[in-house]
C-alpha cells in the first residue's frame, strides 16, 4: 500500500477509537486519560495491533502534546494567583511534596532503579492531576466550598515545583554531574523568578505580543510562540516543556483566558496521541509483573495525599467532613505524572518497567482518583455521629 | 456585615458570609464573567447545597429583591408609631403600559395618594426618585400610603 495512504488510515482509525474511548468516558463520568492509555497499551508494542506507518508523525505529535499540556498549565493561573499561592500555601505545598515524592523515589530505590529511576518515580507520584482534580470539584458542584481554594493553592504549589523539577529531570536524565546538576537547579530558579517578575510587571508586554481579535491570527502567534520558545529550552538543555510552561505563565489576564479557549480543542487533540504513544511504547506484557507494586504504590500515595490535604484544610479552619473532601480531591494522578515518565522513557536511561509501572500507576490512580472523592463524603458520614439539626426561630417581630 | 473574600486560583473568586442560621450564603465570581449563587447545607458550612449560576439580569433582580425588602422592613419600621401608613413594593412587569415612560406620567400620587419613596435597580437604591425618572422593566417601587391608596396605586401601574 502507498505509505501515505496507509498512514491516514492508520491515525484516522486511533483517532476516531480515541473519539469512542473519550465519549464513553464522558459516558461513565471519568477521566479519558486511562482509556488512552489502555488504548495504547492494545496497539503497538507487543499488543495486538502493529501501527507502523504514523510512528513518525505520532511521536512528533505527541511531543506537541506534551508543549500544550505544559503551555495551558502556565496559562492556567496568573503570575499573580502563583506568587500570592506560594505565599499563602508553601507550608502544605512543601508538605504535599515530601509526602508523595518520598514513596515514589523509594520504591524506585529498592526495585534498584537507582538515583535516575528515583527522581522520575518521585515525580510521578508527587504531581497531582490539575485537570481531573478542576474537573471532579467542578462536577460534584464544590466550586463553592469552603476547602477548595486550599486544594487549588496545592495544585499551583505543584505547578510552580514543576518549573523546578523539569530542568532538573532534564539535566539528571541527560546524565550530568552533581555539580552541573546543581548549576541547572539554580539556572532553572533563577529563570522561574524572571518569568515571574516579567509576568507580574510586563505581562501585557508578552499578551501583546501574541494577542489577536482575529483567532486564527491568535492560534497561529500563540502555536508559533509556544513551539519557538520550547524548541529554544530545549536547545539550552532546559526540556521543551518547561519553555512552553514559562511562556503560558508571562500570558497573563484577558489574553490568557481566550488562549485557553482557542487551544483547548488542540491540546485535547494532540495531549490525547500523547497518552496513546506512551501506551503504544509500553508492552502490555510488561504491566502484570509490576501490579503488585503499582498498586501498592497506589494505596500509599492516596493515603499520603489524603494526609496533605486533610493537613491542610484543618490549618485552613475547615471541618472534618471538608478536610476529607480536600485530601481525595487530591488523589488524582494523570497527565503529568505521564509527561514525566515519558521523558524518562525517551531518554532511555532508565529501565522499560518504569513505564510499565508509571503506566499502571497513573491508570489506577486516574480511576480511583475521581472516585475517592465522590465517596470521601458518605464515608466520612458513617464515621461520624449524626448531628441533630436545630431548630431556628423564624426572623420577624417577636 | 463581614463578607469574605477569596480567590480561587484559575477559577475566580468567592464572595461569601454566615448567616446567623449557620448556614453560609454567597456568590462565585467566575473569570469568564459568569456569576453562581452558592448556599451551604446546614450541617457543614464549609459545603454547598446548591450553586445556582445566574445571569446578568437574574442576579440584579435578586438583588432588588432583597435590597428592597430590607428597605421595606426599615420603613415598616420608621412608620410603626403612625397608624393606617402600610409600606409595599411593586415591581414594574414587561408588560406595565409604564414601562419606559418617565414616573410622572402615571400620576400616583395625585390618583392614590400613595408616595414612591425609592426604586430599587440593579441591586442599587434611587431614594426620592424624581417624577421625571424613567422607568425599567424590573424596577422596584417602594411606596408609602394607605392600604386602599396602595391598592389603587398597584391597579394604576398595572393597568394604567
Amino acid at each position: 500500500m502507498d505509505p501515505l495512504a496507509l498512514t491516514l488510515i492508520e491515525l484516522g482509525a486511533v483517532v476516531f477509537c480515541l473519539g469512542l474511548l473519550a465519549r464513553l468516558a464522558g459516558r461513565i463520568g471519568m477521566s479519558p486519560i486511562p482509556l488512552y492509555l489502555v488504548g495504547g497499551l492494545f496497539f503497538g508494542a507487543g499488543g495486538l495491533v502493529k501501527l507502523e506507518g504514523m510512528h513518525e508523525f505520532a511521536h512528533l505529535s505527541g511531543e506537541i502534546g506534551v508543549i500544550l499540556l505544559l503551555l495551558m498549565l502556565g496559562l492556567e493561573y496568573t503570575a499573580a494567583e502563583l506568587v500570592t499561592g506560594l505565599r499563602r500555601s508553601w507550608q502544605a505545598g512543601v508538605l504535599d511534596l515530601l509526602l508523595n515524592f518520598v514513596p515514589g523515589a523509594g520504591l524506585a530505590l529498592m526495585l534498584g532503579w537507582g538515583v535516575v529511576g528515583a527522581m522520575v518515580m518521585g515525580g510521578v507520584t508527587y504531581i497531582s492531576s490539575s485537570g481531573i482534580a478542576a474537573k471532579v470539584i467542578t462536577d460534584l458542584g464544590r466550586i463553592g466550598n469552603r476547602e477548595t481554594p486550599v486544594v487549588l493553592s496545592i495544585l499551583v504549589f505543584e505547578d510552580l515545583a514543576m518549573a523546578v523539577y523539569l530542568p532538573v529531570l532534564t539535566a539528571t536524565l541527560a546524565g550530568v554531574s552533581i555539580v552541573l546538576g546543581l548549576q541547572t537547579v539554580g539556572i532553572s530558579l533563577a529563570v522561574v523568578s524572571l518569568v515571574l517578575v516579567v509576568a507580574l510587571r510586563h505581562g501585557h508586554h508578552v499578551s501583546k505580543a501574541v494577542h489577536s481579535e482575529n483567532s486564527e491570527v491568535f492560534l497561529l502567534n500563540l502555536l508559533g510562540a509556544a513551539l519557538l520558545v520550547a524548541g529554544l529550552a530545549a536547545a539550552m538543555q532546559v526540556s521543551a516543556a518547561v519553555g512552553a510552561f514559562m511562556l503560558g505563565i508571562a500570558i497573563s489576564g484577558a489574553t490568557a483566558h481566550s488562549a485557553t479557549r482557542v487551544l483547548e480543542p488542540l491540546r485535547d487533540l494532540f495531549a490525547a496521541i500523547f497518552f496513546v504513544v506512551f501506551g503504544l511504547n509500553t508492552d502490555p506484557r510488561s504491566i502484570p509483573p509490576v501490579l503488585g507494586w503499582a498498586l501498592l504504590l497506589a494505596i500509599v500515595t492516596a493515603a499520603t495525599k489524603v494526609v496533605t490535604g486533610v493537613w491542610a484544610a484543618k490549618r485552613a479552619g475547615i471541618g472534618i467532613p471538608g478536610r476529607f473532601r480536600a485530601g481525595a480531591a487530591l488523589i488524582a494522578r494523570g497527565e503529568f505524572s505521564i509527561v514525566i515518565a515519558g521523558l524518562a522513557v525517551a531518554s532511555g536511561v532508565v529501565p522499560p518497567e518504569l513505564a510499565a509501572l508509571a503506566t499502571a500507576y497513573v491508570l489506577i490512580m486516574a480511576i480511583a482518583g475521581p472516585l475517592a472523592a465522590r465517596f470521601v463524603e458518605p464515608i466520612v458520614r458513617l464515621f461520624r455521629r449524626p448531628v441533630r439539626r436545630p431548630a431556628y426561630r423564624t426572623s420577624g417581630p417577636a | 456585615m463581614n463578607v469574605d473574600e477569596t480567590d480561587l486560583p484559575g477559577l475566580g473568586r468567592r464572595k461569601d458570609f454566615m448567616t446567623a442560621s449557620g448556614r453560609r450564603i454567597g456568590v462565585v465570581e467566575y473569570r469568564e464573567g459568569q456569576t453562581e449563587l452558592i448556599v451551604s447545607t446546614w450541617d457543614d458550612p464549609d459545603t454547598c447545597l446548591a450553586s445556582v449560576p445566574l445571569t446578568a439580569d437574574e442576579a440584579a433582580a435578586l438583588g432588588n429583591l432583597l435590597g428592597g425588602q430590607r428597605l421595606a422592613m426599615q420603613l415598616s419600621e420608621a412608620h410603626r408609631e403612625v397608624p393606617g401608613i402600610v409600606t409595599r413594593q411593586f415591581s414594574i412587569s414587561a408588560e406595565s403600559p409604564f414601562q419606559n415612560q418617565p414616573m410622572g406620567k402615571a400620576c400616583i400620587r395625585t390618583r392614590s395618594g400613595v408616595s414612591i419613596v425609592a426604586i430599587m435597580r440593579e441591586g442599587e437604591v434611587l431614594p426620592s426618585p424624581a417624577p421625571d425618572v424613567v422607568l425599567h422593566p424590573g424596577d422596584l417601587l417602594i411606596a408609602v400610603g394607605t392600604q386602599e391608596g396602595l391598592d389603587t396605586a398597584a391597579s394604576i401601574l398595572r393597568n394604567g
